[in-house]
């Protein structure tokens, strides 16, 4: 690794590691549902970012580009399907807090 | 210099993106955030994942996040004055987290040896698992161990209901 390159990853590995604490503290810290669904996609955009990161370090860019894309399509599939329960939660409940999801069973 | 530009707006954009008090606008700024990641990914020489990031995870996600926004009740002036004092109360920390890890981790020499040794064909995933990829192997052991915390503190929630 040169100088330029170990400057680079540091660079980014601060960026992806605040962009995950950003993350993980709007997963733990939000009672809103789509809040939190919010906090999941900026996980992901630091996840993207490495696997860039990892790419263009390495001298793999098409690997990591198809990685990535792969992500954000499985991102996508994450979204829908997470808008759609919080949708059904807001249907029964008429709120979309996460304590509402305690009241539900079977 | 380019990059600490783009690197402080994308950490920017995502704390932006946490702390904004209405929904509404914290979907734009995810867009936002998308949107510098996108030009860090045109400059990492991945132009085909930037152009999928602009587009998908820039346009088409914020526009389910603000349908969804849409059609779910919106919480009055009263209501989010309310709201405002006891959000503030969970999100101030953010910021203080961010700088103070910023700070920290600039301080550390982030060096790894990224470059994966190359495996011999019909190696053994053991060896390769164990000998190879350890980090891989505590990162498994590092959600293993989250998911379990995570049923104890569901199951003593709902004990405490009972």
């Amino acid at each position: 690794m040169n100088i330029d390159e170990a400057g680079l990853f540091s660079l980014f590995g601060v960026g992806i590691l605040l962009v995950l604490v950003a993350g993980f503290y709007c997963v733990l810290v939000s009672r809103n549902l789509i809040r939190t669904l919010i906090g999941v996609e900026i996980l992901t955009k630091a996840v993207t970012l490495l696997l860039i990161l990892a790419g263009y370090l390495t001298g793999r860019t098409a690997l990591a580009q198809s990685l990535a894309i792969t992500l954000i399509i499985i991102e996508v599939a994450v979204i829908a399907v997470g808008v759609s329960i919080v949708l059904g939660l807001y249907r029964h409940d008429d709120d979309v807090n996460r304590e509402a999801l305690k009241k539900l069973k079977g | 210099m380019g990059d600490v530009v783009l690197v402080a707006a994308l950490v920017l954009a995502s704390v932006l993106t946490v702390m904004t008090p209405r929904v509404l606008r914290s979907a734009l700024a995810l867009a936002l955030t998308s949107a510098i990641l996108a030009v860090i990914m045109f400059r990492l020489s991945s132009p085909m994942a930037g152009v999928f990031e602009l587009s998908v995870c820039a346009g088409l996600i914020p526009a389910i996040l603000i349908s969804v926004i849409g059609l779910t009740r919106r919480l009055g002036p009263e209501g989010l004055a309310a709201r405002r004092f006891e959000r503030l109360k969970r999100y101030w920390y953010l910021p203080v987290i961010v700088i103070i890890a910023a700070v920290v981790l600039s301080q550390l020499d982030l060096r790894a040896d990224y470059m994966v040794p190359p495996v011999p064909a019909g190696g053994d995933p053991r060896t390769v698992l164990w000998d190879l990829r350890r980090l891989d192997v505590l990162g498994q052991i590092v959600i293993l161990l989250g998911a379990a915390f995570a049923v104890v503190v569901l199951i003593k929630e709902l004990r405490n209901e009972h």
